[in-house]
């Protein structure tokens, strides 16, 4: 339930919806679009990563003396976990074709195209398997597959949303894989929403010129993450899942190449040796590091392990200089803070609106725009809605859904939404959200090739952790798409590379080399990276935990 | 900025709100009332491996039970959907196992067949509705098994939808049937063989593998930005 005081706005919300309505109706455009000009200007003056502090050099590594997102910095910029001395690399746990590293989207994907391309492997994982950012998309996946579309139309929307910035190599394997991967997934039985002719329902997102937005009512994330870890789980001769395990370190060898990893065991504190003659990094993105103090709506582990363990055995970034924050993170009430309200809402019909219940920028600008622009509305023009707690936030106008498409639309397409607000009283099919941007998603990441092929031999990326797919801003729909293309992708071709493989004698030697490196560059921290999980203990708790010792963030 | 809805340390500064007790494990605490079991455990000073994923209520990571005050029934529910209230008493579990049959999708028959050969337990449901009650979705979980022994797998797949598999149903079942398991066999049998399959998507799928875009594709590749971002500019947008 909505405080009292803000009653007021939310009658001018409702005196300004039938005028609203009736725009909406009539076919034209709702809302200028911004020209090239004016989202420049907007983002120069608005968007956080053009604060002063947001960016600052990276002065060890691959890509030292770049700049690069602060927070980032620091973590890359951080002793290893382990003493390389402490470890007889002789004493070998497992041994395997392929090792992914990560249980979301990415790595279900990749274990089972390397599974059918031959490849025994194991999978590792942090959490447990699909606990991960894979799970909560909600939104959609697109793919070109209407008549009126195709994947050139496609290729054109994705460069433009990255600004132009991403491989074309890249946006090709995504936009070209992407009915493919549709057709794919339909075969291992997710269930995407079809007309009653059924071909699939798709909608418009943020920043796509056709309807390409595939869904699974507000579930979608969800509905092809439970089929693809269901088909891993299918598999346990080929596929070995080993949970609560996160890698802390690559393995190489003497030749340089890129050799299977450390796993440190959660519960038991164990080190394991992973020998791999592929590995791929699936680890996903980094919400949790709470860039600039935002809140996120990125899962647990969302901690950017693997940057730091491709980093550090010297494999390249790209792009690690944006961040994508997502528009609409709930404001209100506090215990669902940072919490997404799916782009769908505003594909649907659904308007953000200021305090006096006034449209003041089209709802489908690209992510980065729209973020920006909301600060704007809440910050120099003074037309947000303060929270009991002091936040702010602009209105999300969902009952105009209703209004648009008919009663129960809003139950039948969000549901997860309508079930997230009605837990706190909030029916928003009379009601509107209260929103403000949320840190989101890592636009950048590990630089891969389109065989998700790195810098270095036997190290492939998938997902979220790499780099030039997006260039410095993703469009909805993409990453699951993303996920599901180069997940594939990678699986296929770490098991077939695989097959030739011949390693040499395991070595922590890169771990050694960057320490000196670190030192050499005059950095002195205490700071630990990879962080594994993020650090919410609170300072007078910790104050009284007299004999505890903390390895970064971990107790 | 950050309010994330962790008890971060910056965030307990600025919450006034009132502290009220819970028992946390059998330990009694004091923490924010508007708190939800997840962040109060970590306010309490749990830093939690185990039970935590997506906190957003998608992912079933994070199952607790719990008593009321002056409540002698035992729920359950999300730790991380859950507002604390006064007196409440909270065991957090691990989640219930993951192994499950296997089976291969390709040799199956979208029937009851199906069904009663991988999950023939379903067949036993006693109709008691002790699954449905304590549904954090909301689902109407015995109507989906009740679909499923009459076979009616394109029910199943519509009832059993927003399931999140956190095992809750499981284990309040007398008849030891693995409700989410069962049901998402229904929905990727219904996925896959069931429903309607219009020709768009096939027609895509032949021509990329035809090449059809190839040159289309090659072509913008190599454009310049200035060239791209003009086509990008004028290319025209389908109306919502
Ligand atoms: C709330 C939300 C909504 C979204 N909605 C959409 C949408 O509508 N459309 C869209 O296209 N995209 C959406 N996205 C983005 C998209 O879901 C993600 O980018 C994508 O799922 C990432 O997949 P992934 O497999 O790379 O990473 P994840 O799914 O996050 O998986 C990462 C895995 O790695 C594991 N891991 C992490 N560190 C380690 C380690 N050190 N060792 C071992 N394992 C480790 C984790 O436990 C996890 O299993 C959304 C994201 C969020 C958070
Ligand atoms: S049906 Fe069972 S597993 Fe699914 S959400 Fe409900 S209680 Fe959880
Ligand atoms: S709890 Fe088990 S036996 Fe009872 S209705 Fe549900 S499925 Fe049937
Ligand atoms: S942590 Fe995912 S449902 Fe609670």
């Amino acid at each position: 339930m909505y405080p009292d005081y803000m009653r007021e706005s939310l009658k001018k919300v409702e005196r300004t919806r039938p005028a609203r309505l009736k725009i909406a109706r009539s076919g034209e455009k709702i809302f200028p679009l911004m020209s090239a000009k004016e989202r420049e200007e907007v983002l120069k003056d608005f968007h956080p990563d053009y604060k002063p502090d947001s960016l600052r050099e990276i002065r060890v590594g691959a890509n030292k003396g770049e700049k690069i997102t602060s927070e980032v910095a620091n973590l890359l910029e951080s002793h290893s976990r382990i003493n390389p001395d402490d470890f007889d690399l002789s004493r070998i746990d497992y041994d395997t074709d392929v090792l992914v590293i990560g249980g979301g989207g990415a790595g279900a994907a990749a274990a089972l195209l390397a599974r059918e391309n031959g490849a025994r492997l194991i999978m590792a994982t942090k959490l447990r398997m699909g606990d991960a950012n894979s799970m909560m998309s909600q939104g959609g996946i697109q793919a070109a597959v209407n008549p009126n579309d195709s994947p050139l139309i496609h290729y054109l929307d994705a460069m433009g949303g990255g600004h132009f910035d991403s491989k074309p190599e890249l946006v090709r394997a995504l936009t070209r894989d992407a009915p493919g991967v549709i057709r794919w997934l339909e075969d291992l039985g997710v269930m995407f929403d079809r007309d009653p002719d059924g071909n699939m329902v798709t909608k418009l997102g943020g920043g796509t010129s056709r309807k390409r937005m595939h869904s699974a009512r507000d579930y979608t994330g969800a509905a092809i993450m439970r089929v693809l870890r269901d088909e891993v789980r299918n598999h346990p001769e080929d596929i070995q899942v080993i949970e609560f395990s996160p890698a802390v370190e690559l393995l190489m060898d003497d030749k340089g190449q890129v050799a299977g990893t450390l796993l440190y065991n959660l519960e038991t504190e164990e080190y394991e040796i992973v020998r791999a003659k592929s590995t791929i990094i699936a680890t996903g993105g980094y919400g949790r590091l709470h860039i600039k103090d935002f809140a996120t709506t990125n899962h647990y582990g969302a901690t950017a392990d693997g940057l730091v363990l491709g980093y550090r055995a010297g494999a390249n970034l790209l792009y690690m200089d944006a961040v994508q924050y997502h528009p609409t993170g709930a404001v209100y009430p506090e215990q669902i803070m940072g919490f997404l309200i799916t782009e769908k809402v505003r594909g649907l019909g659904g308007q953000p609106v200021n305090k006096h219940g006034q449209l003041f920028v089209f709802p489908l600008e690209p992510r980065d725009v729209e973020t920006a622009s909301f600060i704007r509305e809440c910050t120099e023009r003074d037309n947000g809605i303060k929270t009991p707690t002091g936040k702010v936030g602009v209105w999300l106008d969902s009952p105009l859904i209703e209004a648009i498409s008919g009663e129960g639309t809003i139950r039948r397409d969000l549901p997860a939404m309508y079930r997230q607000y009605d837990r706190f009283e909030i029916d928003i099919t009379r009601e509107p959200m209260l929103v403000f941007p949320t840190l989101h998603y890592q636009n950048g990441g590990l630089e891969i090739n389109d065989k998700c092929e790195t810098k270095l031999r036997g190290l492939y990326v998938a997902g979220e952790a790499s780099g030039g797919v997006h260039g410095r801003n993703r469009l909805m729909g993409n990453s699951v798409l993303d996920y599901n293309v180069f997940g594939r992708r990678a699986g296929i071709r770490a098991a077939v590379a695989a097959r030739k493989v011949k390693l040499g004698k395991l070595t922590l030697d890169h771990v050694r080399r960057y320490e000196k490196a670190l030192k050499e560059a005059g950095i002195r921290t205490s700071r630990i990276s990879p962080i594994l999980l993020p650090d919410y203990t609170r300072p007078e708790t910790k104050s009284r935990q007299l004999t505890a010792h903390y390895e970064g963030t971990l107790r | 900025m950050r309010r994330d809805r962790v008890s971060s340390s910056k965030e307990n500064e600025t919450t006034q709100a009132k502290l009220i007790p819970v028992y946390i494990m059998g330990k009694r605490y004091q923490v924010p009332e508007d708190l939800t079991i997840m962040t109060a455990m970590e306010y309490a000073g749990y830093q939690l491996k185990r039970g935590a994923g997506c906190r957003e209520g998608f992912c079933g990571a994070c199952v607790t039970v719990y008593r009321s005050a002056d409540d002698y029934k035992l729920k359950a529910g999300l730790a991380c959907q859950t507002v604390v209230e006064p007196e409440m008493y909270v065991a957090q579990i691990p989640f219930t196992p993951a192994n499950k049959p296997t089976y291969d999708i390709k040799e199956l028959q979208p029937s009851i067949s199906a069904i009663q050969t991988i999950y023939p337990e379903v067949m036993r449901c006693l109709s008691c509705n002790s699954c449905t009650k304590v549904c954090p979705q909301n689902i109407e979980v015995m109507d989906y098994i009740q679909a499923a022994v009459r076979g009616d797998i394109a029910k199943l797949a519509d009832l059993s939808f927003d399931c999140i598999m956190c095992g809750i149903c499981a284990m309040r079942c007398p008849a030891e049937i693995v409700q989410y398991n069962m049901a998402l066999l229904g929905r990727r049998l219904y996925g896959k063989y069931l429903s309607k399959k219009g020709p768009y998507l096939e027609k895509r799928v032949e021509e990329i593998k035809e090449g059809k875009y190839e040159q289309g594709m090659q072509e913008l590749m190599r454009a310049d930005r200035e060239t791209l971002s003009r086509r990008y500019d004028e290319r025209d947008i389908e109306s919502g």
